[in-house]
């Protein structure tokens, strides 16, 4: 088990502080763990690796791992990647977004994002909640939920990321929990191998906000309901739908083949570079 | 003799104080009980002979604070 430990203080930058900022047991620094090791196992040099993040609690991971890191503004991690991409294709681009990130103010760049199919991976980090702002309600919280800004419980909708992601065209998307986080280094590691848009959803907990606000308990309790509701894509195959009625599903959810909007784009360049005309 | 007590050598397991937060993860979900809480809070080896190396309590440590250093020798099955 050692090696683990050993490759996670490879990829750390050893010049900021820690531990690192997050509260006791928050689920970033599990993901974090989950990056590295997917990272590791593929092989890539530090320097091939770009990793993009917005705002949030979520959006500080690149901050402390040593691959070229990017710290944007909130909501807009998607586009200064696809302008990364679009300039280095060759660069293995990853953007750490947050629920809040990636769906609320950022929502049109994540839809749009998928049905271009650009060649970039998603990790998102849904912890139900804006949790570096102080716990107002995201898109993601679920009906009947409290936030800050949702005392008298929620009366809005959750959006489903993942499944948002499958219809908006993205080419993988997969999701996991903090808890399991073996499967999730796992599609982290798929994801990151697919050409075209891929999608991770991070099913993690704000217990410090979220989980204080509706009595959750602290990680430990959070874990475990992540543990209890959590479904293999596999086992729910076998189960009957009003088993699933209060569970979500952990696993690969989407992974096909689709044309490539950066291969597409190097396509035309080309063409137009050789002076061919439109109709060619 | 002498490499059989060596084989029943349970595995070293370090834990980091300087970065543990002591949020109970590791001991919450190791399988074994191998690992116990302080009246801190903080997590501490209570029965190395019981941990199976599973190297769970690693993989779920928020803040990479404990390790489970696997034995170089092949571990012993059964017998005292
Ligand atoms: C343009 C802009 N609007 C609002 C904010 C304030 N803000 C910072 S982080 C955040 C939400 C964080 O929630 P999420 O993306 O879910 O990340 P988390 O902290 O939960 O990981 C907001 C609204 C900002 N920094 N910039
Ligand atoms: S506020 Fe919530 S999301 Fe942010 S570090 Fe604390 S537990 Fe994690
Ligand atoms: S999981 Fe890590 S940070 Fe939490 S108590 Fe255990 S060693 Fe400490
Ligand atoms: S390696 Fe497994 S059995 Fe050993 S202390 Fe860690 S979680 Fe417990
Ligand atoms: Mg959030």
């Amino acid at each position: 088990m050692e090696e683990f430990t050993k490759l996670i203080h490879k990829y750390l930058r050893h010049d900021k502080k820690f531990p690192h900022v997050w509260c006791p047991g928050c689920g970033i620094g599990i993901m974090l763990g989950a990056l590295i090791r997917a990272i590791d196992r593929i092989g890539y040099e530090k320097d091939e690796v770009v990793l993009v993040s917005g705002i949030g609690c979520s959006g500080r991971l690149p901050v402390y791992v040593d691959f070229n890191t990017l710290h944007t503004t909130h909501g807009r991690a998607l586009t200064f990647a696809t302008g990364i991409k679009l300039a280095k294709p060759g660069l293995k681009v990853i953007v750490v977004m947050g629920d809040g990130d990636a769906v609320a103010i950022g929502g049109n760049h994540f839809i749009h994002a998928a049905r271009r199919n650009i060649d970039l991976t998603a990790i998102i980090l849904n912890n139900s909640v804006y949790g570096m702002t102080g716990g107002q309600y995201s898109p993601t919280t679920p009906f009947g939920m409290r936030s800050t800004t949702t005392m008298y419980t929620n009366i809005e909708h959750a959006f489903k990321i993942s499944e948002l992601a499958v219809t908006a065209g993205a080419a993988f998307v997969g999701r996991g929990t903090v808890y399991h986080a073996k499967l999730l280094d796992g599609l982290m590691e798929k994801a990151f191998l697919k050409q075209g848009f891929s999608v991770v959803e991070v099913i993690a907990h704000c217990h410090t906000q979220y989980g204080k606000l509706n009595r959750l308990g602290g990680p430990v309790e959070m874990l475990q309901w992540q543990r209890d509701h959590a479904v293999t894509v596999e086992s729910a195959a076998r189960m009957k739908p009003e088993e699933m009625e209060d569970k979500f599903l952990i696993g690969v959810l989407a992974d096909r083949d689709l044309p490539v909007y950066t291969e597409q784009y190097e396509r035309i360049r080309q063409r137009a570079k050789a002076g061919q005309g439109k109709d060619a | 003799m002498t490499q059989a007590t060596e084989e029943k050598k349970p595995p070293n397991i370090d834990i980091y104080k300087a970065w543990c937060k002591a949020c109970g993860i590791c001991v919450a979900f190791c399988p074994t009980g191998a690992l116990a809480r302080d009246e801190t809070g903080s997590p501490y080896v209570k029965d190395p002979e019981k941990c199976a190396k599973c190297g769970l309590c690693e993989l779920r440590c928020p803040d990479f604070a404990i390790t489970v250093h696997e034995k170089k020798e092949r571990q012993a099955r059964g017998g005292q």
